[in-house]
């Protein structure tokens, strides 16, 4: 096989070794357009996985490589003051130029071809029965075949400049400085004996604040010696053609068309902060060897590496993306104490969690749980063993949680869950007003009596050791409709009754078209929310929350895509958040002062016009002001045809948004399973409490019988 | 975990009797379920046709559709024709529906692409909820939505009984499970879906299997290669292919033909019984 390789980088010397070492009759050419001695970069980072990889693939070269490795176990923190390290994070990184050198010598040896400073001008004039393009994040074959690839390329995160430094880490470091101009940061990690790489990276409005648009490479040079004097401790910071960059997120549909192969950077990029480029790259040179390994025929084979690589790639790319998120707005995270900003970081990208943690270093999480224990009980005491972070109590509106499981369930099975071990129950949706019904079945809390109904179930609910929260709406114009078992939002098609929202738009299909609120249906409706409230209170309810989520009546005024009044109460957020605030002001005057008021709220619409995060972050923030103690983080069913995202933990991202940004505690949901990932997110500070949803398993049936 | 098979009613070649026979075998088979596909634009046999034929001849097993491209048909008359399919079959419909991935059945059947989401919400609450309901029509007809995206698995939860996946890997299909759950659960439905998946099958004629994924995916470009690539060709492929889906949650795995060649049929059952 006659073999093109445009590239010679690590991914594309690293191919032409292993195909020539599979098959020396195979005919490899690798072009680079630089000499063999230009680099760009400084150290290159792998992990213990891929190191297995190269040592399978190639032991020799894996030798060498190794030899000159920089390694270290552990990940520094450096944040208000504190050196925070977290240890059992095996890494290893060595410099760029001297893997290149390494593996260019294989390639001589082998008799791969190397030309340098070759430029190519027109791809498919390349000839070879395969052509491999390694040529990088600009790959010429990329752009050139855009179409053919579905080609997505985007800038991602943060403003960023990578440097080197003579100051030799034992350790990757995070570093973050706080300025006048906003919040700095670092990623450090050391890639020989003699120095580092060193990149410092801040949102883009911050680099504008710091003038650092129209400054000369020197002249960056010496801010950022500058910021980070005490961090580089006397070391100066090395350029190599070190100017400010935004880091380009790179995806193909495709990796091949016809016989062009994209390989490594050409192909996908995950952002620096994860650290996965080299390797990645490496990665892909390994599988596409073994494809041809497999297959003779050039086109199985490509299809084969495609398959192998791209749902690899595609789940380091979501945990990168995550990441970059992550830096872009950790300015937010600036108010976590140090041990829970420090947990925060760890678990960006979901890929660490609070058990895999404690299985890489268990002091680490010791201390956390110990901290979190401490932190969450009134008087600080510190434990030297903690249970982790779910089963530690929760002191929030006069009211304190057992533990940080919340689960729902119908009346009928409240006490029930109570018995399971949750800290805090949570009702379905009571409906204040007999129209303010989702369906015949649900339960309102229109009538004096029902307080005495509800009295004993929440008294059982106390027995069990848990607290119960009940949640009161109107489910507006996603009222009349037929009982969920056979789906939602299906119109009742007989004894239906009016329904009510912000405007007369109906919700589905055939949802029948609900009133436009007058003044007296408002005054109605705050009477029936004033009026409920105080019957939950008689009937022993410890929290409380108004239902402002998923379309129901409340939630239709916040969004401009259901409100289209032009009184009062529509147009400006401030006049769509009136009747929310005005039926808040008048529940939280007659709701218990030591008993827990919450609001459920969606967050974002997940559709264009709709209320979005930014939005979302004001709304809770306002509802705070008004007596708000808990928000229940939902998101969409405003209107029917949104952009959900659905995930295990869908909700998180945008719980961690509103506690850090509206700093209100938080209780989310979104297909949380595990207790694990509950220990994950409230150890983190991205909510307070977890709405968990258990199925019962075979195991269970097993055990239970 | 219930495994069905598919009728071949998109593969070239297959004739009125060779379909009729297929569906007697299955009956007759360790399958759950019959299942069609849809293509407009393609040498095919409409499947909700197919599926009333099959009916005829058949008592026990299961008729699904994985799935009909909802959108290409008026509302109230796919309604009357699921209907009496469903009918006709003793109420043996399994109706899976999805806005399809081909932009040339859009173009013959003269319908708007770019609604084709919203449309496809609209039909399914006709039949679950609107006037097709107050009909009566679509009573105990079990309902599936398929489709990658958020607004699929959403449509999914609120207007039906289960998610059809597209087909793939098992890991894929795991993933697309853990994002039907996570919906399900967002609309506040009690259970769980019900979860089906696909797989494609040639047991003799390989190759021509391969040539007829090719060619059916054309479209696709690329990523036909793939799915040629994913064919199950032997017994042990789709041994391990269906342990994979039991282990993903699946709850319905119907094996598609590449091949129309009635042999098929006992080949897999021998694979799937034995």
């Amino acid at each position: 096989m006659k073999v093109s390789i445009v590239g010679a980088g690590p991914a594309g010397l690293y191919l032409g070794i292993l195909l020539r070492k599979a098959d020396p009759a195979h005919e490899i050419r690798i072009m680079e357009r630089n000499p063999p001695d230009a680099t760009f970069g400084w150290g290159v980072v792998f992990s213990d996985e891929t190191l297995g990889q190269l040592r399978d693939a190639d032991l020799q070269t894996y030798v060498e490589i190794t030899d000159t490795f920089a390694r270290w176990d552990a990940v520094d923190i450096r944040y208000r003051g504190r050196l925070l390290r977290s240890r059992g994070h095996a890494f290893s990184a060595i410099a760029r130029k001297q893997l290149l050198a390494i593996l260019q010598r294989r390639c001589e040896e082998l008799g791969v071809k190397l030309e340098f400073g070759v430029e190519i001008d027109e791809p498919a004039t390349v000839p070879g029965d395969l052509v491999v393009a390694a040529d990088g994040v600009n790959s010429v074959f990329r752009r050139h075949y855009a179409d053919e690839l579905g080609s997505v390329v985007e800038p991602q995160g943060c403003k960023y400049v990578w440097f080197g430094t003579d100051l030799v880490l034992d350790a990757f470091r995070f570093i973050f400085r706080e300025t006048d101009h906003g919040l700095f940061q670092v990623h450090a990690y050391p890639f020989d004996e003699h120095a580092s790489t060193f990149i410092v990276e801040c949102p883009e409005p911050t680099w504008r604040r710091a003038s650092l648009d129209g400054m000369s490479e020197p002249e960056s040079i010496a801010f950022c010696e500058g910021l980070f004097a005490e961090d580089l401790d006397g070391h100066r910071l090395l350029s190599n053609r070190s100017i400010w960059l935004d880091f380009p997120r790179v995806r193909n549909r495709s990796w091949h068309h016809c016989n062009v192969v994209l390989l490594g950077d050409a192909a996908h990029t995950a952002h620096f902060s994860i650290g996965s480029g080299t390797k990645l790259a490496m990665e892909d040179a390994i599988a596409l060897a073994n494809a041809f390994a497999r297959h003779t025929d050039v086109d199985a084979a490509l299809v084969d590496y495609e398959l192998e690589r791209q749902p690899i790639v595609e789940r380091v790319q979501q945990a990168a993306d995550e990441s970059a998120a992550y830096f872009q707005r950790v300015a937010h995270h600036a108010h976590l104490e140090p041990m829970q900003f420090a947990f925060n970081l760890l678990t960006r990208s979901g890929r660490i969690s609070h058990a895999s943690l404690e299985v890489r270093d268990p002091d680490f999480v010791r201390v956390l749980d110990s901290w979190f224990q401490g932190a969450s009980r009134a008087e600080a005491r510190r434990m030297a063993v903690a249970p982790p972070p779910l089963l530690a109590p929760l002191s929030i509106g006069g009211l304190t949680v057992p533990n940080r499981i919340v689960r729902a369930a119908d009346r009928d099975a409240l006490d029930a869950v109570a018995h399971g071990g949750t800290g805090l129950v949570l009702t379905g949706l009571a409906a204040v007003t007999r129209d303010g019904r989702t369906s015949p079945d649900c339960p309102t809390f229109h009538a004096d009596e029902q307080a005495s109904e509800w009295m004993s179930i929440v008294e059982d609910v106390h027995d069990a050791g848990a607290l119960v929260m009940i949640q009161l709406g109107h489910a507006g114009r996603r009222g009349a409709t037929q009982p969920r078992t056979r789906g939602v939002d299906l119109p009742l098609r007989t004894g239906g009754w009016p329904l009510l929202s912000a405007s007369p738009l109906r919700y589905g299909p055939f949802s029948p078209k609900p009133k436009a609120m007058d003044d007296q249906d408002m005054a109605r409706l705050r009477h029936a929310f004033t009026a409920a409230a105080s019957r939950a209170a008689l009937a022993g309810f410890d929290a409380l929350e108004l239902d402002m989520a998923h379309g129901y009546l409340l939630a239709s005024f916040l969004s401009p895509l259901t409100n289209r009044r032009d009184d009062g109460y529509g147009g400006s957020l401030g006049n769509r958040l009136r009747l929310p605030l005005e039926v808040l002001d008048d529940v939280r005057a007659v709701w218990p002062s030591d008993r827990l008021l919450g609001v459920r709220l969606t967050v974002t619409d997940w559709a264009r016009g709709g209320v979005d995060m930014d939005e979302g972050v004001e709304v809770a923030r306002a509802l705070t002001e008004h007596g708000a103690e808990l928000i229940h983080v939902e998101a969409g069913q405003t209107v029917p045809e949104a952009q959900p995202e659905y995930r295990r933990g869908f909700l998180t991202a945008l719980s961690d948004r509103v506690r850090s940004e509206a700093r209100v505690p938080t209780l989310v949901g979104g297909y949380l399973t595990t207790p694990d990932e509950v220990n994950t997110i409230v150890g983190a500070g991205r909510a307070d409490l977890c709405l968990i949803e258990l199925t019962e398993t075979d195991l269970d049936r097993q055990v239970a019988s | 975990m219930r495994v069905g098979i598919g009728l071949p009613n998109t593969t070239p070649g297959a004739d009125g009797a060779l379909l009729l026979e297929w569906a007697r075998r299955a009956d007759a088979g360790p399958f759950s379920s019959l299942a069609v596909l849809d293509r407009v634009a393609y040498d095919s046999v409409e499947p909700l046709t197919a599926l009333a034929a099959a009916a005829a001849v058949t008592s026990r097993v299961r008729l699904a559709t994985m799935v009909v491209i909802g959108p290409l048909r008026s509302t109230a008359l796919l309604a009357k024709q699921a209907a009496s399919v469903h009918a006709i079959a003793g109420g043996r419909l399994t109706l899976g529906l999805a806005v399809g991935a081909r932009l040339d059945d859009y173009e013959v059947a003269g319908v708007d692409h770019h609604r084709r989401g919203a449309r496809l919400s609209e039909q399914l609450a006709y039949l679950r909820g609107g006037d097709g309901a107050a009909q009566g029509i679509g009573d105990g007809l079990e309902l599936l939505a398929g489709g990658a995206s958020g607004p699929a698995f959403a449509r999914m939860a609120r207007y039906t009984d289960g998610y059809a996946h597209g087909g793939g890997p098992p890991r894929a299909f795991a993933a697309a499970a853990v994002k039907a759950r996570a919906a399900w659960n967002d609309f506040g439905r009690s259970g769980q879906p019900q979860l089906w998946g696909q797989g494609y099958f040639a047991l003799g004629d390989a190759e021509r299997g391969a040539a007829y994924l090719r060619d059916y995916y054309a479209f696709t470009g690329g990523f036909a290669e793939k799915i040629a690539a994913g064919n199950l060709t032997s017994a042990r492929a789709i041994k391990d292919f269906v342990r994979g889906y039991e282990t993903a949650g699946c709850d319905e795995l119907v094996l598609l033909p590449t091949v129309a060649d009635i042999d098929e049929v006992d080949r897999l059952a021998e694979v799937i019984a034995g």
